[in-house]
C-alpha cells in the first residue's frame, strides 16, 4: 500500500514536470513578450536591459530551471498587463472558483446519486423514466445555453436572482468567501446549477446503469433473501458496490469543473481564475496562462491521487497484495 | 400431516413476454417435513430453481404466481404482499445460493454481514450479535472465527465462503432452508463436506431442506426424498431409494440412464429418448474422407517430460524479491497413439495449464514436451509451430465464452482451415458443411450466430471446430462440466466416436471421477502442480495406490442405488 502510494506521488510528479514544461515553453512560442512589454518607441538598449533583467538572455534548460524553481516556491513572475506578481493575483481569484467549484461539485455529487439510485430502483417508474428524459437535456445543452436560459428566467423575468457577479463578500485573512453574505449565496446559485449540471446528470445516468448492475448480483439476491430491508439492501450492500467506478468518473469530472468554469465565469461575470484566464488571453499575458495551466494540472493530479487512494478505502480487495485465499 | 412445514400445492408460475405467456412451473406438488432434505432435481429450464424463488417470492418481474398455493405450517404465504414475504424471508426461510464467490458482499467484513443479520431478526445488542456470530461460524466448521469474523469475503477459499453462506443463512434460526444447487461450484472433497453439514444441521435443529441441484450424485447420498421437473413439471415424486431405483416415469429412467457410474463401464451411453431430443452423428461419413497420418514408430504420441510452470504471484523490482507460484511442478507422462488419456484434479491441481502448455498457449518454464518423436518445446520456425498446431485441437469448459459471439458458425468453423492455408474458395465452405452435418446439426446452422444454440449444440460446434483441421490429438479440457447430464451424454458418445473411428488420440481433463472411468484408458492423478499416480484406468480404480488418490475415490458417489435399466455394460 505504502509502496503504491509512493510511486503515484513519483508519477504525478512526473506529470507535473511535464505540463510545466508544456506551461514554460508558452513563453518561447507564443510570441515575444518583450514586444508586448515595450511599447512602439523603444531602443535596441531597452530590449537588451528588459532582456537580461526578465533572465531571456539564458539558454534555455537554465530559463526552465528558474521557473520551476519560482513555481515550487508559488512566484510565477509579474503579470505583464497588470504589472503584479501573478501569484498573489491567482490568490486572490482562487477562492471565488474553488467556492463555485465545490457548490456545484457538491450539488452535482448529491443530487446525481441521490437520482441514480432512486431511477435505478424504480427502473420501470414513471417518474424515473421522466427524469431520464429530462436528463438527456443537460448532456446535449452546451453549458453557456444553460447559464444564458437560466438567467433569462431568474434574473430578467424573475428577478430572484442576481444575473452576475459574486455579491457581498467576507475576507478571511486572504481567502474572500461569498457563501456566509446573503446575496453572496443569492449570487452563487445560477452559476454553481450551470457548472454542475452536465456532471450531475453524467453521475445520475452512471450511477443508474451501475446500480442496475449491482442488483442483479447473487449478493444482493442473498441480502434480500435473508429479509433485509430494502433500504439496508439499496444502500448498505448495493449503493458501496457502485461507487468504485462512480468515484473514478467523479474525480475526472471535479477536476473538469474548475477546469471548464472557464465559460460559466464568463456568462456569469464571476471574478474567478477562468476570468482571469480568458482575460489573459485576450492581451497574451502569458505568465498568467502559465500559472493557470500549472494551478489546473496539479489539481487534476491531485484529484486523481485521492480518487487511487479512495479506492483502497473503499475496496478491502486492494489492500491485501494478493496475500488472501484465491 | 398437520406437522409439514411447507406445502406447495399446485404452484404455476407464469412469465407474461412480450410474445406469448412462458410457464416456468405448472401445477407443482411438494411437501417438506421437519428434518427432511427433499431433493428438487431436473436440468437446467426445469423450473426447480424458479420453485425456489417463488417460495421466498424473490421471483423475477414479470414473473409471477399465477396459481396455487404455498402454506408455511399450514399457513397460506403465497398471497402476502412484499412486505409480508419481506417478513417471512429470512426469518422463517433462508436460502443458500450457488456461487459462494458472489453471494457475498465483497465491501462488507464477514462479521459486518453476519451482524446485521443477527440485528435485525433476533434484536440482540452490538456485543451478543457479535458473539453469536462467531458462534455460528463456529458451529459451520470455519477455524478461529473469532479472527476470521473480522476478514473480507475474499480472504476466504470458496468452500469456506459457502461455508459462511450457510451460516449467514442460519442467523435467524429458520424452519426451512432452500439451497439453490450449494455444491455445483466446490470441488468434490469440499462438496463433501457441506453437504455433510448441511444433512447435520437438519437433523439436528429440524429444519426442512430444500436441496435444488442436477446431480444425482447428491441427490444419491443426500437427500430423503426426491421430486423429479421436466419442463416445469413435476414427473415424479417419492422416496430418495425408491425413485432412484425403480424410476416409473419414462423421464426420469432416461436421466437416471445418462448418468455416468463410478461401478459400471458402459460401451455408449444410452441416448436420452424422452421428448425426441435424439441427435445423430455420422462418424461413418466422417471416418472416409479423413485423411489419417503415419503411425508414430514408438507408439508414443504425446511425452512430457519434467513440466514445470510457475507464475508471477507479487512482482517486485529487485529479482530475489519477487514471489513466484508453481503451478505445475515437474510432471511426466506420456500418452500413446489412439488412447484417451485423463488427467483428474481438483481446481488449482494444475490440470489446465498442463493443457495450456501442450496447446502452446503457455509458454513452458522447464521441461520438455515430444510429439510423434520431436521435441515440441525446442521447434524453432513459425512454419513447424503452425503444423504442430494444426494437428492438435482443443475444447474448452465453458461453450459460452469459447465461441466469438459476432462470427457466424461457418466462419467460426472454418477459421482454423483458412488460418493454416488447407484449402481454398469453395471446398471451404464444403468442408464446413460436412463438419456440421456431422456433428448433427445441419449446415443451414452455419448462417447463425452462437447465441441461438444451446449449450450442448454449442459444445458440438466446438468440436466440428476442433476436427476442422483433421487434428491427430484433442484436448478436451472440462468439456461436459457446463452441460446437463443427458447433454453430457451426448457430447461423451461423440469423443467416443471420434477416438474409435478417426483414430484420434485424446487429452481428457475433468475432475468428474465417474466421467473420467467411463471415457478414459489411462489416468494421471494430480494434485497442486505434482502428478500424483499415473496408472491404467481399471487398475487405478480399482486398486489405488497413493493416499491422495484413496482419498479422491472414497468421495466419489457410489450411486449405487441407481437403476440400471436400458444400460449395457459390465460391472466392475
Amino acid at each position: 500500500m505504502l509502496t503504491y502510494v509512493i510511486k503515484r506521488v513519483l508519477q504525478s510528479a512526473l506529470v507535473l514536470l511535464i505540463v510545466g514544461l508544456v506551461a514554460f515553453s508558452m513563453f518561447r512560442f507564443v510570441g515575444d513578450p518583450i514586444d508586448n512589454l515595450l511599447g512602439q518607441e523603444r531602443t535596441d538598449a531597452d530590449i537588451a536591459r528588459l532582456r537580461v533583467e526578465l533572465g531571456l538572455d539564458q539558454p534555455f534548460p537554465v530559463q526552465y530551471y528558474k521557473f520551476l524553481e519560482g513555481a515550487v516556491q508559488g512566484d510565477f513572475g509579474v503579470s505583464y498587463r497588470q504589472g503584479r506578481p501573478v501569484g498573489e493575483i491567482l490568490l486572490e481569484r482562487a477562492p471565488a472558483t474553488l467556492e463555485l467549484a465545490a457548490v456545484s461539485g457538491f450539488l452535482a455529487i448529491s443530487i446525481g446519486i441521490g437520482l441514480g439510485v432512486f431511477t435505478a430502483i424504480r427502473k420501470d417508474g414513471f417518474l424515473a423514466n421522466a427524469i431520464m428524459s429530462i436528463s438527456l437535456i443537460g448532456v446535449s445543452l452546451p453549458t453557456f445555453l444553460i447559464g444564458i436560459l437560466l438567467i433569462y428566467v431568474f434574473a430578467v423575468e424573475l428577478g430572484w436572482l442576481p444575473s452576475f457577479g459574486r455579491g457581498d463578500v467576507v475576507q478571511f485573512g486572504w481567502w474572500s468567501t461569498g457563501l456566509l453574505t446573503a446575496s453572496g449565496l443569492k449570487a452563487i446559485v445560477l452559476p454553481a446549477i450551470t457548472l454542475g449540471l452536465y456532471q450531475m446528470t453524467l453521475i445520475m445516468r452512471l450511477v443508474r446503469s451501475e446500480m442496475l448492475e449491482v442488483l442483479r448480483q447473487d449478493y444482493v439476491r442473498f441480502a434480500r433473501a435473508r429479509g433485509l430491508k430494502a433500504r439496508t439492501v439499496n444502500f448498505r450492500h448495493a449503493l458501496k458496490n457502485t461507487l468504485v467506478p462512480v468515484i473514478t468518473v467523479t474525480g475526472l469530472q471535479l477536476g473538469s469543473i474548475i477546469a471548464f468554469a472557464i465559460i460559466t465565469e464568463t456568462v456569469f461575470q464571476w471574478p474567478g481564475v477562468g476570468l482571469l484566464f480568458i482575460n489573459a488571453i485576450q492581451f497574451v499575458d502569458i505568465p498568467v496562462m502559465a500559472a493557470y495551466l500549472m494551478l489546473i494540472s496539479v489539481m487534476f493530479v491531485a484529484i486523481n491521487l485521492i480518487v487511487d487512494l479512495l479506492y483502497f478505502a473503499i475496496d478491502p480487495r486492494l489492500r491485501t497484495d494478493g496475500k488472501g485465499a484465491h | 400431516m398437520s406437522d409439514t412445514l411447507l406445502d406447495i400445492e399446485g404452484l404455476s408460475v407464469h412469465f407474461p413476454t412480450r410474445r406469448k405467456l412462458f410457464v416456468a412451473v405448472n401445477k407443482a406438488n411438494l411437501a417438506v417435513e421437519p428434518g427432511e432434505i427433499h431433493g428438487l432435481v431436473g436440468e437446467s429450464g426445469a423450473g426447480k430453481s424458479t420453485i425456489g424463488a417463488a417460495v421466498m417470492g424473490l421471483l423475477d418481474r414479470p414473473g409471477h404466481i399465477a396459481e396455487g398455493t404455498v402454506r408455511f405450517k399450514g399457513e397460506a404465504i403465497s398471497g402476502r404482499d412484499a412486505e409480508g414475504m419481506r417478513a417471512l424471508r429470512g426469518a422463517k426461510i433462508s436460502m443458500i445460493f450457488q456461487d459462494p464467490l458472489t453471494s457475498l458482499n465483497p465491501l462488507l467484513t464477514v462479521g459486518q454481514q453476519l451482524e446485521e443479520t443477527i440485528q435485525f431478526h433476533l434484536k440482540l445488542s452490538d456485543a451478543d450479535s457479535k458473539a453469536r456470530a462467531i458462534e455460528l461460524l463456529d458451529r459451520v466448521g470455519i477455524p478461529n472465527p473469532s479472527e476470521r469474523i473480522n476478514q473480507y469475503p475474499h480472504q476466504f477459499s470458496g468452500g469456506m465462503r459457502q461455508r459462511v453462506v450457510i451460516a449467514l443463512a442460519l442467523c435467524s434460526e429458520p424452519d426451512v432452508i432452500i439451497a439453490d444447487e450449494p455444491t455445483t461450484a466446490l470441488d468434490v472433497s469440499i462438496q463433501a463436506q457441506i453437504l455433510d453439514l448441511i444433512k447435520e444441521l437438519a437433523r439436528e435443529r429440524q429444519t426442512g431442506v430444500i436441496l435444488i441441484t442436477h446431480d444425482m450424485g447428491v441427490i444419491a447420498d443426500t437427500t430423503d426424498k426426491v421430486t423429479v421437473m421436466y419442463q416445469g413439471e413435476v414427473v415424479e415424486s417419492g422416496s430418495t431409494e425408491q425413485v432412484l431405483g425403480a424410476p416409473q416415469h419414462e423421464y426420469t429412467k432416461s436421466l437416471i440412464a445418462a448418468v455416468p457410474r463410478p461401478t459400471l463401464k458402459v460401451h455408449r451411453f444410452p441416448q436420452l429418448s424422452y421428448g425426441g431430443r435424439q441427435i445423430t452423428f455420422e462418424i461413418e461419413d466422417l471416418a472416409r474422407n479423413w485423411k489419417r497420418p503415419e503411425p508414430t514408430k514408438s507408439g508414443t504420441l504425446l511425452k512430457v517430460e519434467g513440466l514445470t510452470k510457475t507464475f508471477l504471484q507479487s512482482g517486485s523490482i529487485i529479482p530475489s524479491r519477487r514471489k513466484y507460484f508453481t503451478a505445475v511442478d515437474q510432471v511426466s507422462f506420456d500418452i500413446r497413439e489412439g488412447e484417451v488419456f485423463g488427467i483428474v484434479g481438483e481446481s488449482g491441481s494444475g490440470k489446465s495449464t498442463v493443457a495450456r502448455m501442450i496447446a502452446t498457449l503457455y509458454q513452458t518454464n522447464g521441461g520438455k514436451i515430444f510429439f510423434d518423436d520431436r521435441e515440441v518445446t525446442s521447434l524453432k520456425t513459425a512454419k513447424d509451430l503452425e503444423s504442430y498446431r494444426r494437428q492438435i485441437q482443443m475444447i474448452f469448459q465453458d461453450p459460452f465464452s469459447s465461441l466469438n459471439p459476432r462470427m457466424r458458425v461457418d466462419e467460426i468453423i472454418a477459421e482454423p482451415v483458412r488460418h493454416h492455408k488447407l484449402l481454398e474458395g469453395d471446398a471451404i465452405q464444403h468442408r464446413v458443411d460436412e463438419l456440421l452435418e456431422r456433428v448433427g446439426l445441419g449446415s443451414e446452422a452455419g448462417r447463425k450466430y452462437p447465441h441461438e444454440f444451446s449449450g450442448g449444440q454449442r459444445q458440438r460446434i466446438s468440436i466440428a471446430r476442433a476436427l476442422a483441421t483433421q487434428p491427430r490429438f484433442l484436448i478436451c479440457d472440462e468439456p461436459t462440466s457446463a452441460l446437463d447430464v443427458s447433454i453430457q451424454a451426448q457430447i461423451l458418445n461423440i469423443l467416443k466416436d471420434l477416438q474409435e473411428h478417426l483414430g484420434l488420440t485424446m487429452l481428457f481433463i475433468s475432475h468428474d471421477l465417474p466421467v473420467v472411468r467411463q471415457m478414459c484408458d489411462r489416468v494421471g492423478v494430480m494434485r497442486q502442480g505434482q502428478m500424483v499416480e499415473v496408472d491404467d484406468t481399471e487398475t487405478l480404480f480399482a486398486n489405488p495406490q497413493q493416499a491422495y488418490t484413496q482419498e479422491l475415490l472414497s468421495l466419489m458417489p457410489r450411486l449405487e442405488g441407481l437403476s440400471t435399466e436400458g444400460l449395457e455394460g459390465e460391472i466392475v
